[in-house]
């Protein structure tokens, strides 16, 4: 059995209230790091430990936290991520329903290491359980004296709230949540300046995934150095993958980094293999918004070497024939699924997701989705195929947020892999419309490099 | 949960007032703007949407003009900003869903009730739209309904039969 | 820092020093000419706008002296401010070029195309964008979104389907006026400039949002379908006015005043705001002190059979003196032609 860090209690019965999480050992972090480590020691340890920011982007959170300005009498603001919408995507809500206090406890321990003493909570909207869910969790350390003021006799104050969001993926980019936080439509702030100097309130803020701050709490009871020796090379510790799709044991899974992917889809230990016996046809490995591999490209490297969970093997390949970790939510797609079909739901999903504050992305995500939905619907042309990688391009580094590329990548990857599914589309549309392309044709287009 | 037309007046309860109060609380002074996504489910979750006498009062509560509420309840899908349904049911239609029949189960509310998406049956009980990625990909299909946000996983036409029968009857038994 | 310290800075190989914590941009029209980027939603006179249309993406391709890395992804021009040493290329990068093309199109591809029943015609900044970086024709073959038009105000007409929500006018609300009652509804592609319920823009500075307005979707209800303004002569002038500068523009046909607007320089932003009763209830020649013609750009539609010393307004023809204290631009004119 591979290590736990985060879920190692996640069966334990009443694992959810604050005696029984006490009981297994509990707020332990927050004692250490309170009464025996400066807040810098906790930053130093956080470093140490190579931890990266587990909502997708893979950012040092101990470096995020070092940027951090510190102006005389000026308040700093941790706050934490929890929107998350990303397609594929469903650790967070998980670790918040099941071990709620994991969350609040490196709340606690994050918000000492950045002399916050005021942090929020921002949960999407319509996680309503888990928002009762935290609120309660949070009286509960507050009554235990590890929230409000004067923590454990240390002279340290921290007050901990959660916020509902209200429905829109783009909140997950942390300048848009902090917009949304302050009462406003959720519209990604043009940087600079960053969070780090100018965030919540126009004072500096961190903005953290729930996954991230959660990991501190083991980082700091065993050490960062203890922690880094989980995982290997940059990809350090555990990671909380949502493995969803066409898989026999679907779910929220803690890997130790590293772990081959053939052994995640196929072992009993993770997703027990493709559902009904299937062969697998394709994956998207980080959330719908990282490139969509062919099976044979996420089981294996252009090199032949075998792919691991890992940042940096996903990646092998750069965008021609890799993929990112992301938020780590694993998509499985057997043989029956249409690849064009998928692609038009993810990219209707960015269209419906997007502000509309810049040009590109505003118009952009709907021209794309509508000449997807052409095609899969047997009107496209091939050289509407060739239009979605110019539009995917035109999107692709110019717009103020990273949700332009989100929705550019998945066109782009789609139709780099399975173009020969897109043409079949474009010459057989009356045929595409009762049945799949199916498993067969596809081949990865490149020529392996020696 | 209080029915209320178009253009009725709305008067907030001193308990819902008192929510209010306990929200703004939160922010730092000055700030309570920051208060008007949570208050904005409050008043949802008693009068079923956001009626402009209802987003009014929140914008005079909370010290800020009627637009800058009308502006955020328009950008966030939760509001409702017509009456839904008493119960409506919130179908996730995003890719992961749709590998595991979400389309089949949407397809299926539709015939069931009798009405398209975003319309509301003739009784006012039922009303079913597609959302996007509701962070459950592992359980799909999957459905919500609001204000409680309660969650059903796995859907099958059978269990989503079996949930519309369970809410007509507490409909009928609260009258 | 000490206040005369200058940042040197070259933009398509041109050199300029500005102050820290000028933009790109600014910096950019320092220089002036063509390597200017354009601005669709950028005004000078607002703050907080800018970053929103892509339409001034650079490429920095040297961060600063200190640090000369290159920046990983074209930045807006109007937003980035520069570093000392900063090199910025810009019509000289065939990227941006390339990118911003996919930007105007972009911006067209729901734009109705309406220009020859559009008042903005001839000074719309869209028109000229398309002109200067667009393609001839579109790839975008659906049908195009669509919004019915709404009086925001007596005076002020809202042509939602025309708006590439450069949130200018919102802006000019919520920094010009006391109370801001029109904002941006809806998100995506659907949203939209509006008041949500039935409401009018009414303050004395709210005519402005018509002057700001890059294309033809807030337009002078008292110039509606009155004339082109190709046709119409700008001219200068000035009035005592309590509320504002009173230095506006009166445009001229024949002997009649079409309309008042604010003075524009060559970025097309008014060089003050200013009132309603300037901009809506002053239309007689009495009203006004004249200055002289308004000088327009050579290249702009609307010096077409425009000023020359043998047929000047006929409001500047009756004034011999405004002619003669006029005379340098007359000259200028006549070089020009």
């Amino acid at each position: 059995m591979a290590r736990k860090l985060l879920l190692t209690h996640i069966n334990v019965p009443g694992i959810r209230t604050f005696d029984v999480y006490r009981q297994k050992g509990g707020y332990r972090a927050v004692e250490k790091a309170l009464k025996t480590l400066s807040p810098d020691d906790v930053v130093e340890e956080v470093k140490k430990s190579g931890l990266r920011g587990r909502g997708g982007a893979g950012f040092p959170t101990g470096m995020k936290w070092s940027f951090l300005a510190k102006p005389e009498g000026v308040p700093r603001y941790l706050v934490c991520n929890a929107d998350e919408s990303e397609p594929g995507t469903f650790k967070d809500r998980y670790l918040m329903t099941h071990i709620p206090h994991a969350l609040i406890e490196g709340m606690i321990v994050a918000s000492y290491a950045l002399g916050a003493n005021t942090s929020y909570i921002y949960v999407r909207g319509e996680m309503m359980p888990q928002v009762r869910i935290l609120e309660r969790a949070i009286a509960e350390a507050k009554q235990a004296g590890f929230l409000g003021k004067n923590i454990l006799a240390t002279g340290y104050d921290l007050e901990l709230y959660v916020q509902p969001g209200g429905g829109a993926y783009i909140c997950g980019e942390e300048t848009a949540l902090l917009e949304s936080l302050e009462g406003k439509r959720g519209n990604p702030r043009i940087k600079p300046p960053f969070p780090a100097v100018s965030g919540l309130y126009n004072c500096p803020t961190v903005v953290n995934n729930v996954e991230s701050i959660a990991a501190t709490v083991p980082i700091i009871n065993d050490g960062g150095e203890e922690y880094a020796k989980i995982g290997i090379e940059r990809s350090t510790g555990t990671k909380l993958i949502s493995a969803g799709g066409n898989l026999n044991k679907p779910g929220v899974y803690e890997i130790e980094l590293g772990l081959p992917v053939e052994e995640f889809i196929y072992s009993e230990e993770y997703c027990g293999g493709v559902a009904n016996g299937k062969r697998l046809k394709a994956v998207v490995a980080g959330g719908s918004s990282v490139p969509i591999l062919p099976a044979n490209l996420i089981l294996k490297t252009l090199k032949g070497e075998s792919r691991l969970m890992t940042y940096e093997s996903l990646a092998d390949g750069g965008f021609q024939s890799g993929t990112m970790l992301g938020s780590g939510g694993f998509i499985a797609f057997d043989e029956d699924q249409c690849i064009v079909r998928n692609t038009w739901n993810f990219t209707r999903f960015y269209h419906h997701e997007s502000c509309g504050q810049c040009s590109p992305c505003r118009e952009g995500t709907g021209w794309m989705e509508k000449v997807l939905h052409k095609i899969e619907h047997g009107h496209g042309t091939f050289s509407d195929i060739d239009l979605l990688v110019d539009v995917a391009k035109k999107i692709e580094g110019n717009t103020i947020c990273p949700l332009g590329d989100a929705a550019a990548w998945p066109v782009a990857s789609a139709i780099r892999h399975f173009r020969d599914e897109f043409e079949w589309h474009v010459t057989n549309g009356q045929e595409a419309q009762t049945r799949n392309y199916g498993l067969a044709h596809y081949a990865d287009p490149l020529e392996p490099v020696m | 949960m209080l029915s209320v037309k178009h253009n009725d007046p709305v008067e907030f309860t001193d308990e819902l007032l008192g929510k209010f109060a306990e929200i703004v609380a939160r922010y730092p002074e000055g700030r309570q703007k920051s208060a008007l996504l949570p208050i904005l489910h409050e008043v949802q979750a008693v009068y079923g949407w956001l009626s402009v006498p209802a987003m009014d009062r929140v914008a005079a509560y909370l010290g800020i003009e009627p637009i800058e509420v009308y502006e955020v309840a328009t950008f966030y899908t939760m509001f409702f900003l017509r009456p839904p349904g008493k119960y409506a049911l919130e179908v996730c239609r995003t890719g992961p869903c749709c590998l595991v029949g979400a389309e089949r189960i949407m397809k299926h509310i539709e015939t069931r009730l009798g009405v398209k998406e975003g319309e509301v049956t003739p009784d006012g009980l039922f009303s079913w739209r597609g959302v996007e990625c509701l962070a459950a990909c592992g359980y799909g299909p999957v459905l919500q309904i609001g204000p409680e946000y309660t969650f059903y996983e796995n859907l099958t036409e059978e269990s989503v039969d079996k949930l519309i029968d369970e809410l007509k009857e507490k409909a009928a038994a609260i009258g | 820092m000490a206040e005369d310290v200058k940042f040197k800075v070259s933009i398509d190989g041109i050199p300029v020093e500005v102050p820290p914590g000028t933009t790109i941009l600014n910096a950019a029209r320092q220089i002036g000419g063509d390597i200017v980027p354009p601005a669709m939603c950028y005004y000078s006179k607002l703050e907080g706008s800018g970053g929103k249309c892509r339409t001034c993406l650079v490429k920095v391709s040297k961060g600063s002296e200190k640090d000369p890395r290159p920046m990983p992804k074209l930045v807006a021009s109007c937003r980035t401010t520069v570093m000392d040493g900063m090199e910025v290329q810009n019509i000289t990068s065939p990227e941006v070029l390339e990118a911003r093309k996919g930007v105007v199109e972009m911006l067209l591809i729901n734009h109705p195309l309406d220009c020859p029943i559009c008042d903005q015609a001839g000074e719309c900044h869209l028109q000229d964008l398309s002109y200067q970086h667009g393609l001839a024709s579109t790839r975008y073959e659906f049908e195009r979104r669509t919004f019915d038009k709404i009086d925001i105000g007596d005076k002020v007409q809202l042509h939602m389907t025309r708006c590439i929500l450069c949130y200018r006018c919102v802006f000019v609300a919520d920094q010009l006026t006391p109370k801001r009652v029109h904002g941006v509804l809806g998100r995506g592609d659907a949203a939209e400039i509006s008041t949500y319920i039935k409401n009018a823009i009414d303050n004395e500075f709210s005519g402005n949002v018509i002057d700001v307005c890059p294309v033809g979707a807030l337009t002078d209800k008292t110039f509606r379908f009155k004339n082109r303004v190709w046709f119409t002569k700008p001219v200068e002038a000035h009035r005592d006015c309590p509320t504002c500068s009173g230095k506006v523009t009166l445009w001229y046909k024949g002997e009649e005043v079409l309309r008042v607007t604010a003075r524009k320089d060559e970025y097309g932003e008014v060089e003050e705001f200013i009132c309603n009763t300037c901009r809506f209830d002053k239309k007689a020649t009495s009203d006004w002190v004249i200055e002289g013609p308004r000088n327009v750009k050579p290249t702009s539609v609307i010096s077409l059979n425009h000023y020359d010393e043998l047929n000047p307004p006929p409001v500047v023809k009756k004034n011999l003196l405004l002619q003669e204290t006029n005379k340098e631009q007359f000259e200028r004119a006549k070089e020009l032609l």
